[in-house]
């Protein structure tokens, strides 16, 4: 509550311009003097849209496509931390949010294709009707969890997160249950030339997707609103008498949150042009969950530790077999395994030792190398 | 209308398996003031403890009482290991660590046995009983209602008629008076994991031959439904957790039996948003569950 008191009094003038903020104590990173923070976010996304660029321009088409699924769980990932670490509620429906895009990007794209309609526009429309669609899948989690709290939430998003294989199968004309669907892969432009490399466009795309949610999630975190976010969850009470309407607020949250999970499952669904229930499990909520926790609760930069992690982890027990001969019997059960093991044991440690997370002790390890500058709450 | 009787007869049975989790996962509220949302797993695992000793021994009793007496350890263990050293600062974070330990224990279970479905015996048979030319309950079904009722009353017992039972309500009920008193409240908080895991291991070992099978996610959809009931009944209450795992047993049986079993995720989802909204303290519990 200590960083959003100087916002009690109401301030007519919009957030972003207004003087205050300059004595503000203000988020970590958000050096207050230093101008813009819209412009300032910008250069820093032009510059790591750049940086990946080059990137993604000397990688085999493997790491292209592991480059693409780590910016389409950054999409998720961005929005699920503000949701859990900023607002305080905990959803383990994301998974499910997920697959609210990815079945919107699917059933969209099959509309079109049935139709014999093509073109450029098809890709932007479906991941932006992926959004709008999980969007709407938010609001109306969210209305109900903004009644809710703490475990009873957490209950009701886990009954979301198994519904997701029930509903498949329930309608299984619309999206035809356990198979799934598929829709035509995207296809780099012609204005790239003949032998572009598919994946490196996939990365492309996921990464415009990303950086553009993590802009938005930047300047959000440090408006008015991503401030009264923090004021609800640290007291809902002193929320509500500093003029801040708590289920409006948390609503609100959940709805920002959802689209950028339904985007990110969009991305995620492009990827491979299948969706299938199978890769929307509960799994994928408590991993979402444990990329978050691990980069941080609450700090974008740990929600790209976090996406990293996740696409890394993932490919760690095949490494390991591939490494070490081990028996087939061994090698088949650790496969599917091992990074599940590895996931929760390192939920569990990093909730213990740091629930700051990776971005929480890097921060603890710079304000202890600048004593100047005590280290500020997120 | 034989449909309906027999419906509601599997729908007793099957509930009286939610009941039984969702008692195990009140327990632990009441003593802790946490949801253990690892529950189903840690019954999963306490469960191919059993199954191990039934495959080792060929008897299913012995399992059983290996399953329970692995529940009481493992209950102790993750008490005295993992949640005493969870911080409390943010209620978020015993939710996470046991989230985490959901996706060990599985993991771990799915190294040493694999994943794939292992058919489980029953002790009794599965065939229902005709009763007057009505399909009544299964031999089976009567065991596990009868093991559950025989549970709770012995929880009962246990909870009002006990020293150790009057000191663990006390412990959770004003912890820095009972500390005063002399109650060594930290074991108190073991023992009651150790019980709420013990029970736990039996609704496991109970619901694992009801078509279910053994696999290390064998309790996501219960633990979901247990956690529904334990609401229903209001988490607070032992015996609103009976009725209420009755109740969602049978209020899904009739919606599976009806409407088909892929339905029964949505009808779990509903029941429970129904059930918080509109009495979010559960249906038998005058407490206000939560403070705003």
């Amino acid at each position: 509550m200590t960083a959003t008191q100087p916002e009690v009094a109401p301030d007519p003038r919009p957030a972003a311009a207004s003087p205050l903020r300059r004595l503000l104590p203000g988020p970590p990173g958000a050096a207050g003097p230093r101008g813009s923070t819209l412009l300032r976010h910008l250069v820093l996304a032009v510059l790591a849209g750049t940086a990946v660029v080059l990137l993604t321009n000397q990688l085999p088409p493997y790491q292209n496509l592991q480059v693409a699924r780590v910016c389409a769980f950054l999409c998720v990932t961005a929005g699920y931390t503000v949701l859990v670490g900023l607002n305080g509620q905990l959803s383990l429906g994301h998974g499910a949010l997920m697959a609210t895009g990815a079945y919107t990007v699917a059933l969209v794209q099959q509309g079109f294709e049935e139709r014999a309609v093509q073109g450029r526009w098809i890709l932007p429309l479906s991941l932006l009707l992926a959004a709008a669609v999980t969007a709407v899948a938010g609001l109306v989690i969210g209305l109900a969890a903004a009644r809710l709290r703490g475990p009873y939430l957490a209950g009701v998003t886990l009954a979301v997160a198994t519904l997701v294989p029930a509903l498949t199968t329930i309608f299984t004309d619309l999206f035809n249950g356990e198979q799934g669907l598929r829709f035509p892969a995207e296809t780099p432009p012609a204005f790239l030339g003949a032998y572009f490399q598919p994946e490196r466009w996939l990365a492309w795309v996921a990464l415009l997707a990303a950086l553009l949610t993590m802009l938005l999630m930047a300047n959000l975190v440090r408006s008015r609103f991503g401030r009264s976010l923090r004021a609800v969850r640290d007291d809902e009470v002193a929320a509500r008498l500093a003029g801040i309407h708590v289920a409006r607020n948390q609503v609100l949250a959940f709805v920002v949150s959802a689209a950028c999970a339904g985007l990110g499952g969009g991305v995620y669904a492009v990827l491979t042009a299948t969706v299938a229930p199978g890769k929307f499990s509960l799994d994928l909520s408590l991993f979402l969950l444990m990329a978050i926790v691990i980069g941080g609760l609450g700090s974008l930069a740990g929600a790209v530790w976090g996406a990293v992690l996740l696409v890394a982890l993932q490919d760690l027990p095949s490494l390991i077999t591939e490494t070490f001969t081990l028996p087939s019997g061994l090698a088949q059960r650790l496969e599917g395994n091992l990074a599940l093991a590895v996931f929760g044991l390192i939920l569990i440690v990093v909730m213990l030792v740091a629930p700051g997370g990776l971005q929480g002790a890097a921060r603890t390890l710079t304000a202890r190398l600048r004593p100047g500058r005590p280290a500020t709450r997120r | 209308m034989d449909r309906f009787l027999f419906l509601t007869f599997d729908g007793l049975s099957t509930g009286a398996v939610y009941a039984a989790f969702a008692l195990a996962l009140v327990l632990i509220w009441r003593a802790a003031r946490l949801v253990n949302f690892a529950q189903g797993a840690m019954a999963v695992a306490t469960a191919y403890v059993g199954y191990a000793v039934v495959s080792v021994t060929g008897s299913y009793w012995l399992g059983l009482g290996a399953a329970v007496l692995a529940g009481l350890a493992l209950g102790a263990l993750v008490e005295r290991v993992l949640m005493r050293f969870v911080g409390h600062a943010n209620p978020l974070n015993d939710v996470i660590v046991a989230l985490g330990l959901v996706l060990l224990i599985q993991a771990v279970l799915g190294i040493v046995f694999g994943n794939e479905y292992r058919p489980a015996a029953a002790p009794f048979d599965t065939d229902a009983l005709t009763v007057g030319g009505i399909a009544a309950m299964s031999p089976y079904d009567l065991w596990v209602l009868g093991a559950v009722l025989v549970v709770v009353a012995l929880l009962g017992l246990l909870f009002t008629r006990t020293p150790i039972g009057l000191r663990m309500r006390a412990s959770a009920f004003a912890p820095e008076v009972s500390r005063l008193l002399g109650v060594n409240v930290g074991r108190m908080l073991t023992v009651g994991w150790a019980l709420a895991a013990a029970v736990g291991a039996l609704a496991g070992m109970l619901v694992v031959p009801t078509g279910l099978g053994l696999h290390p996610h064998a309790m996501d959809l219960v633990f979901v439904v247990a956690f529904t009931a334990a609401v229903v009944g209001g988490l607070d209450s032992p015996a609103g957790a009976v009725v209420g795992g009755l109740l969602v047993g049978l209020i899904l049986s009739y919606v599976t039996g009806y409407l088909g079993p892929d339905t029964t995720p949505l009808a779990v989802l509903v029941l429970l948003l129904a059930v918080l909204l509109v009495r979010p303290g559960g249906l038998f519990s005058s407490v206000r569950a939560r403070h705003v």
